[in-house]
């Protein structure tokens, strides 16, 4: 209480006089509520101006530039690595890309919406339901690729246990496949439908389904009528958080698919390590990046007004 | 969801639910199981070794990376969750001009594909004539921290009372004071969560940092990926074995400290 006797700059010890530059700084800024904010803003937005949205354009630049010989660019202005882009090889690619990332975002949502759905409603469970579905975001993504090889090849475990069973006498070629590049993004991305599923239908107001049932409605009613719409930000905010990363996956294709799977992440990556076009390179990665966009942009519209922010 | 329990949902969605967990940890598991194995390749199990760990030590390689991942993961992480908590007190508690764009356009970086930020990273350094190595792996590293930190700590300060720091200023504390001895203390969770989101990104990160490291430098992932490449045996079970492990422990700790920090009269 003895700090109400002291004048105002004696009650913190850390304001005694003396520190005079931070005092006039304090005082410049007091009054100004834009510079307050912006000496925050300053040191990471000056970090992200130049290290993400700089890079982007100089990629972008480099885009519209004519090939280097070995790597790099040469001076000028074109646009054939666009033009390039309409060749029914990197079309086939485009199509392929975006067909594996529709068909992973219905998988996981088949499979995340019944699994949201139990923990939303596992009562004294729900704690240890929700760590097993968050343990494998903080597992490193390389291990658990790594993992389905181990399961999946030849070799593998799947298949030695089919062969020692006397089920199979040769091993199903499981890796290298379609198959086995879809299982392990499903696999990779399935948490990220799950968690804003439950966090929709945990909000649910329990009074909504009790009135749906006193007025006739009966279960599978109830669910499509009143839990489904009332869980659908969180069904639709699932499917962008699997679709994006599925779009732009790199590491899942390279490692368990076999060069027949390519996908635009590759085929970016490709033109950087063996093939040598930057400018064809940074048109598939700009390409890439404004699909990516454009879902997030249809995925804003969609969104119903009231959502909350974050999700 | 009220009174409802496990009991009351339909046996099937019970089940349903109990294999895709099952199958969402059996990849995992069976690794871990199998860096013990003494066969060396790996699907029969014919008896228990520690050999493929003890190898682990004997390999230059693996030590080096590791320490490079340190290196990086720490001064990334420091740096990130400086800026990115500046960044989230300027969202959270000041009014200015764009701050809704502002706040939007941290997400561009989140859902921008990894290999396109790599690939335009690589470009940039590229450009600039700049040495590939931890240099650039760090400065990577740091910007597809940075949103991420920014995300964390504006939820945390969101939930924060702001009286509190109104009170510490009426008491006569400045800005600075108010930060050091109000704000700081209270959002410690919150900033503790964000660095150890940060560090393990950081720490997990194979596409942007292969794109940047350059030949000289390698990190954990890189090294993991080239054995996963070349051929595989056991020792990359038990590189993934440690990790797994590592991040658990973190987790937990990181949990139990929030935990305990956690303001009580909430």
């Amino acid at each position: 209480m003895t700090a109400l006797d002291m004048p105002p700059q004696a009650a913190g010890p850390r304001s005694a006089p003396g520190n005079g530059l931070r005092r006039r700084a304090l005082a410049w800024l007091a009054p100004r509520p834009q510079a307050q904010a912006w000496t925050l803003l300053a040191p990471g937005t000056v970090w992200m101006l130049g290290f993400f949205l700089v890079p982007v354009i100089v990629m972008c630049a480099y885009s519209v530039m004519p090939r280097g010989e070995y790597g790099g660019v040469d001076p000028g202005f074109t646009i054939e690595a666009y033009t390039r882009f309409l060749h029914p090889v990197y079309l086939t690619i485009l199509e392929r890309t975006f067909v594996l990332a529709v068909a992973t975002t219905v998988l996981s949502a088949l499979a995340g919406y019944p699994v949201a759905y139990t923990i939303a409603r596992s009562g004294r469970w729900k704690s240890l339901l929700l760590f097993l579905v968050v343990l494998p975001f903080w597992t490193s993504f390389l291990v658990r690729t790594f993992a389905m090889i181990f399961l999946m090849r030849d070799t593998g475990l799947i298949n030695s246990w089919l062969i020692a069973a006397g089920l199979r006498q040769e091993p199903i070629p499981m890796l290298y496949t379609p198959f086995s590049v879809l299982a392990g993004l499903v696999y990779g991305y399935l948490p990220f439908m799950v968690l804003p599923i439950y966090a929709s239908l945990e909000k649910l107001d329990p009074a909504l389904l009790e009135a749906a049932e006193v007025l006739g409605a009966r279960p599978a009613a109830r669910f499509r009528r009143v839990t489904l719409p009332l869980s659908a930000p969180g069904l639709i905010a699932g499917c962008l958080l699997v679709f994006i990363p599925s779009l732009g996956s790199y590491l899942t294709s390279d490692l368990l698919g076999g060069a027949k799977e390519l996908l635009i992440g590759n085929l970016v990556q490709n033109q950087f390590s063996t093939a040598r076009n930057w400018p064809f390179g940074s048109a598939a990665s700009f390409i890439l990046m404004i699909v990516v966009l454009a879902a997030v942009l249809v995925y804003l519209r969609l969104r119903p007004p009231d959502t909350v922010r974050g999700w | 969801m009220g009174a409802s329990g496990i009991g009351k949902l339909p046996r099937w969605l019970v089940a349903f639910t109990a294999v895709c967990l099952f199958l969402m940890h059996l990849p995992v598991l069976v690794l871990i199981v199998f860096s013990f194995n003494a066969s060396k390749f790996a699907v029969t199990w014919t008896g228990f070794t520690l050999a493929w760990y003890r190898r682990l030590l004997e390999r230059d390689d693996i030590l080096h990376a590791l320490q490079a991942s340190l290196i990086v993961g720490i001064t990334a992480t420091a740096i990130a969750v400086t800026l990115g908590t500046l960044i989230a007190l300027a969202l959270a508690r000041h009014r200015f001009r764009g701050r809704t764009i502002y706040e939007g356009m941290m997400y561009v970086p989140i859902v921008t594909p990894e290999i396109v930020t790599g690939i335009s990273l690589l470009v940039l350094f590229v450009f600039l004539r700049m040495p590939l190595g931890l240099a650039t792996i760090i400065i990577a590293h740091v910007a597809f921290c940075v949103p991420f930190v920014v995300v964390v700590v504006v939820a945390r300060l969101a939930g924060m009372d702001e009286n509190l720091e109104e009170a510490a200023m009426t008491l006569g504390a400045d800005e600075v004071t108010t930060f050091f001895r109000v704000t700081l203390p209270l959002l410690w969770p919150g900033i503790l969560s964000a660095a150890l989101l940060s560090f393990i990104l950081s720490f997990d990160d194979f596409v942007i940092t292969s794109l940047v490291a350059g030949s000289g430098s390698s990190t954990l992932p890189l090294v993991i990926y080239s054995m996963v490449r070349r051929n595989i045996e056991p020792s990359i079970n038990a590189i993934s074995a440690l990790i797994v492990v590592a991040t658990s422990v973190l987790l937990y700790v990181s949990d139990r400290m929030s935990r305990r920090n956690e303001p009580s009269h909430a």
